[in-house]
């Protein structure tokens, strides 16, 4: 007897689940266990990385990531601004900035900053100013797309209603327009800040001491420090997910709050 | 509806009423003249209504008044100020200038007393409890002070342009602007404002309202302008207009308003 379209659309969710389930059985026969036990999952060796790891590596993470966000946001709120300005070199310069530094490497421009500009004007830079400035600048200019797109979704009405009450231009964006765009671009902001958490890996191109190791180069370092194979890279990346779940549980809050209050 | 019981006027003393002066106002959008040529007068304390089909220039025509359309030619002074002037200082002129938009356009963020004050602490730098105190007083006025630390989304349609009227009159405003207060309500929250913009025309505030109400036109406003195509068609006492019109056009405009049965083609 023929199946009825909505038996057929079962059969066809558990034919894909078949699939699936073969799939990872295949994958884990075909694993060399052995090997891979010594090398990725080797956690017998990784305990010299503790606490270190912790008040070195996730520290110094949380520090570069929060001083780049700081630069970040303010800077990608200028050049929003500029952006949505109606002095075209406003827009020129911005959209030239946007374009550069979305576009190349953030990896380059630690290169640049790191060693370039020293070179340039004969100053060195502590290596927390180096980070805030160049990776600041490169999530400046996401951020600055993020934040135009927020304050665009914001009404022309509120503008108009905060000028008909006597508020001068910028008064009106601080008080009415940028605190609702900001509630807006909430979900997509701490997406901004999970890929600078990961972003902040790429420093250790700068050189960094052993005092100024975030999470990556913490890894690293141990991977040639312990014999311990690849596995203290895999728990530095657990502890990035420590960090970037909750973001994103915070993000998806935000999500849920904006979709239930139609703000 | 009970809950809006408007005292007069002693809540915030006694409304000092500007007048409007308009002059052969033009105002262009590219090619497409919408104003061409507007002259009108409205004296303090009056209350003008201007009706016409949409696409008239009414609105555009409102939103010269406080410079939210910057006119192409003639001139407009209201009270004190000439709002054509190229230096005239444009926030000043516009904190005597009560608007009150067809999308209400409350602050989602700030509740009902908050709306409120606002503009009054950071444009005429009142201190927080008397900005509290007058916009305490004001939601009083259109019969929403019980409602004052509630959010816009948390108001009906009626409740929230009431609450924009609240916000524009915290100001202390010498001159109300409405542009179709009520278009966008729900039918049955539209008396609660017009009973509110009643009462505010007893008090003697100049109000200049375009609107379709024409029940609330032919008895509030002492004149009313009927606008089609940019030009300013007829205008009266509100009875003479719209009870015998005299252009063909705004008997034709009326008759389609009043009786909208006839209307052939849909807007």
């Amino acid at each position: 007897m023929a199946m009825t379209a909505r038996q057929r659309a079962k059969v066809s969710l558990y034919i894909q689940a078949g699939i699936f389930v073969v799939a990872v059985a295949a994958l884990i026969l075909a694993t060399d266990w052995k090997t891979v036990g010594n090398s990725v999952f080797n956690f017998g060796k990784i305990g010299p990385m503790f606490p270190g790891i912790i008040l070195v590596g996730l520290k110094n993470t949380l520090i570069y990531t929060a001083l780049a966000f700081v630069v970040g946001l303010s800077g990608g709120l200028l050049l929003a601004l500029m952006k949505l300005s109606t002095f075209p070199l406003y827009r020129w310069i911005a959209t030239g900035y946007i374009e550069f530094f979305r576009g190349v490497p953030a990896l380059l421009v630690f290169i640049a900053f790191g060693y370039g500009v020293p070179l340039a004007f004969g100053v060195s830079w502590d290596v927390n100013i180096v980070v805030m400035v160049s990776l600041g600048m490169v999530a400046s200019a996401y951020i600055a797309e993020t934040l135009r797109a927020g304050l665009q979704a914001v009404p022309k009405g509120q503008m108009e209603a905060a000028r008909s009450l006597g508020m001068p231009m910028w008064r009106a964006m601080v008080t009415i327009v940028i605190p609702q765009a900001f509630r807006i671009v909430l979900p997509p902001l701490t997406n901004e800040v999970i890929l600078l958490t990961k972003d902040s890996s790429l420093i250790y191109v700068l050189g960094l001491t052993a005092s100024q190791y975030e999470l990556t180069k913490f890894g690293r370092d141990g991977i040639s420090s312990l014999g311990a194979g690849l596995t203290p890279l895999l728990v530095a990346g657990a502890f990035y997910l420590v960090i970037t779940i909750p973001l994103s549980l915070l993000a998806r809050k935000f999500e849920s709050r904006s979709a239930r209050t139609k703000r | 509806m009970n809950d809006v019981v408007i005292p007069s006027r002693n809540h915030t003393g006694s409304v000092h009423a500007a007048g409007v002066s308009i002059k052969d106002l033009r105002k262009s959008y590219g090619s497409n003249e919408v104003l061409k040529g507007i002259s009108l007068d409205v004296a303090p304390g009056e209350v003008v209504c201007l009706i016409g089909p949409s696409g008239s220039g009414k609105s555009t025509l409102l939103r010269c008044v406080n410079l939210l359309e910057q006119p192409n030619e003639g001139t407009i002074h209201v009270g004190g100020f000439e709002a054509t002037d190229l230096d005239v200082d444009i926030d000043k002129m516009r904190r005597k200038v009560g608007m009150v938009f067809q999308q209400f356009n409350l602050f989602p963020h700030l509740n009902a007393l908050r709306n409120c004050t606002v503009a009054q602490t950071k444009v005429l730098k009142r201190s927080q409890a008397e900005a509290d105190n007058v916009a305490q007083a004001n939601l009083d006025r259109v019969g929403l002070g019980h409602l004052a630390d509630r959010f816009p989304d948390q108001l009906s349609g009626g409740q929230q342009q009431r609450v924009a009227i609240a916000r524009a009159l915290s100001m202390d405003p010498e001159l109300m602007l409405f542009d179709e207060p009520t278009s966008a309500l729900d039918p049955e929250t539209v008396g609660d404002v017009l009973s509110v913009m009643r009462n505010l025309a007893k008090e003697g505030m100049t109000m200049l309202v375009v609107t379709h109400e024409m029940g609330f036109a032919r008895e509030v406003a002492d004149r009313v302008v009927f606008m089609d195509g940019g030009v300013v068609v007829e205008e009266g006492v509100a009875e003479h207009v719209i009870s015998s019109p005299t252009q063909g056009r705004t008997k034709e405009f009326l008759k389609r308003v009043l009786d909208p049965t006839h209307i052939e083609i849909a807007e």
